[in-house]
């Protein structure tokens, strides 16, 4: 689906013609990132993280494959195999340090994207499938690289592990069968390692799955931009290839330079020295903690301390962690402002930084130890940041006096006079 | 067709054939499920003995049942003082010293070195680790704090330090499992 003006898959050679008939393939990739799909023509770079996101997942799924094949998922010898890897193998350490690194700039993509999205309201409709699709992405993303972090067998993979799945151990009843039908044991063993070995091959495949019906949700409506006004006309529009692409393309160099630095001069900033120990179940290393991507969902967890009526304290951590994303599920239905943009909502404006400075703080106090005044800090944080989906937002949106919209996008691009809105289309 | 009423042959094979393919799921997914049980090998009956002759008044050892760390203190009068002083009624898991140790042997105080919150190592048996505010064990993942009877007394883990199934098969060997 697309709008009426959408450029036409007109191949002109005849081996295109014939394949065209036959499996309309090429045709679809023209209507999805080439030609044929009409995008707004004011958007900001805030844009390309989708994009990059993209390219963060390939970079993830051929660096993850060359991995695999030097690897072994065995308590014995997995330290040793990813050492190897690194020393040993032919551009074994680019290999190494690309995807540990990629995981990293993997989730800083993923993070200005989700906050553009909350920014400019990209959740509310008609793009709440997308926006819902995108949250699966999310938690399958932190499941992958949860269990992509236990494969090297080091004292933070182990640690991380019993942790993590301890988790599970919270829940009412069933919580230590569960737990120990996750470990296929007592604690992390060869049996733990071995299916994460196997699920962390598994998810990114299904994460590309996911990603094509974010993809195509997304081509159901189009693209939203900074305005939050709709597509109304052709001059709206420019087409995907060449303009957006020209500028994907930009940002992707831009995102690669920086990527460099990482891996050939920092590669190992992000991560953390004890995984350098291997695993050892008798002791914990004094400071544990997830890798920084997971701070702020890690410093909820850890807010809750006392007991909450009949809920244990470790139950309340589990649930509040993880309704700190399935909030986020209910965002567009909790937001009943009918503007979209932030940059004509004067209220909710200022509410957005509120919230980005909230999460920052939580995501300083997940990586603190587990002391006062952190803990405290933790708790005043992580009660604003609920109370910033279910009580603020849905507050704003009925009290806000949002600014006046421009009638279109081409108006809000060129100004209000009556040439540019007659503008003709870029790609004419 | 003439036959409008009652249950038509082509019904029957219908609600058979779909009822067959569900059982057959249902069949395929029970095993599906249970191979990521524990297995056998790692169910295979564990039981440690400890020879605990050598832990003077006031240590602990740290030794292994199951691939996860149990905690052998041998308690001070001071230290068992303490966990009696403890008023049970205040506690979060309400328990006393007496209950967690065997009659006349209160001073080994035997317990699983797995947090309750989250299945860390608390700190506190080996020599020079802190013991935390309580003087018992301190997990150094999110803070919980363990009395001398290795009870709950801060944090956020749930319950005491589980004490595993042991005997004392002589005065200085004790078998856990």
């Amino acid at each position: 689906m697309s709008f009426p003006w959408a450029n036409e898959y007109k191949p002109s050679h005849p081996f295109m013609q014939w394949m065209d008939e036959r499996l309309p393939l090429p045709r679809l990739v023209y209507n999805s990132v080439g030609g044929g799909y009409p995008v707004p023509r004011n958007l900001n770079y805030f844009w390309n993280f989708g994009f990059l996101a993209l390219i963060c997942l390939t970079i993830q799924i051929v660096t993850g494959i060359v991995m695999a094949m030097h690897y072994a998922a065995n308590t014995a010898v997995a330290f040793d195999t990813i050492e190897m890897t690194v020393r040993d193998v032919n551009w074994g350490w680019l290999m190494r340090y690309m995807h540990a690194n990629g995981a990293s700039a993997f989730f800083v993509v993923i993070y200005v994207h989700i906050f553009r999205g909350f920014f400019y309201g990209s959740y509310k409709a008609p793009r709440e499938m997308v926006w819902l699709l995108g949250v699966v992405i999310f938690l399958l993303m932190m499941a992958t690289a949860f269990m992509g972090y236990v494969l090297p067998w080091g004292q933070m993979s182990f640690w991380g592990a019993k942790v993590i799945t301890g988790l599970f151990g919270a829940i009412p009843f069933v919580g230590e069968p569960l737990q120990q039908w996750l470990l296929g044991g007592f604690a992390p063993d060869n049996a733990a390692l071995n299916r994460f070995f196997s699920l962390h091959y598994l998810l990114p495949f299904v994460i590309v799955g996911v990603v094509v019906l974010h993809i195509w949700a997304l081509h159901i409506p189009g693209s939203s931009n900074p305005t939050g006004v709709e597509v109304k006309t052709e001059s709206d529009t420019v087409p995907f290839y060449p303009y957006y692409i020209a500028k994907d393309g930009w940002a992707v160099g831009a995102f690669l330079f920086l990527m460099a630095v990482a891996v050939f001069y920092f590669p190992n900033a992000l991560g953390h020295p004890d995984n350098y120990i291997p695993a050892n179940p008798m002791s914990t290393p004094a400071h544990i903690v997830p890798e920084w991507y997971f701070w702020p969902f890690y410093a909820i967890l850890r807010a809750f301390t006392q007991d909450f009526f009949f809920i244990p304290a470790k139950l309340m951590g589990v649930l509040a962690m993880f309704g700190a994303i399935l909030v986020w599920f209910f965002l567009p239905w909790l937001d009943k402002s009918p503007v979209r943009s932030g940059a004509y909502r004067p209220l909710y404006r200022k509410f957005f930084w509120v919230l980005v400075v909230d999460m920052l703080v939580l995501f300083y106090c997940g990586g603190a130890a587990a002391a006062e005044p952190y803990v405290m800090i933790s708790q005043l944080a992580a009660l604003y940041y609920f109370a910033h989906f279910l009580i603020i937002v849905p507050i704003i949106s009925a009290i806000e006096k949002p600014l006046p919209l421009p009638y279109s996008i081409t108006e809000a691009v060129l100004g209000d006079d009556d040439a540019a809105q007659l503008a003709p289309a870029a790609n004419a | 067709m003439a036959e409008t009423e009652g249950v038509r042959r082509r019904d029957f094979i219908n609600i058979a054939a779909v009822s067959a393919a569900g059982v057959a799921g249902v069949g395929i997914v029970i095993p599906l499920i249970s191979q990521m049980s524990a297995s056998a090998d790692v169910l295979a009956a564990s039981s440690t003995e400890i020879d605990i002759s050598a832990i003077q008044p006031g240590q602990a050892i740290k030794a292994i049942f199951r691939k996860q760390p149990v905690f052998v203190r041998n308690l001070t009068p001071k230290e068992i003082e303490e966990a009696d002083a403890v008023d049970t009624a205040s506690l979060r898991d309400p328990q006393t010293l007496a209950e967690r140790t065997k009659e006349g042997k209160e001073n080994w105080l035997i317990t699983m070195g797995v947090c309750t919150h989250l299945g860390c190592v608390p700190l506190g048996a080996g020599e020079g680790e802190i013991k935390g505010e309580f003087g018992g064990y301190f997990c150094p993942c999110h803070g919980s704090s363990y009395d001398t009877a290795a009870r709950i007394r801060k944090g956020p883990a749930p319950k005491n330090l589980e004490v595993p199934e042991y005997e004392f098969t002589s005065d200085t060997v004790v078998q856990i499992g």
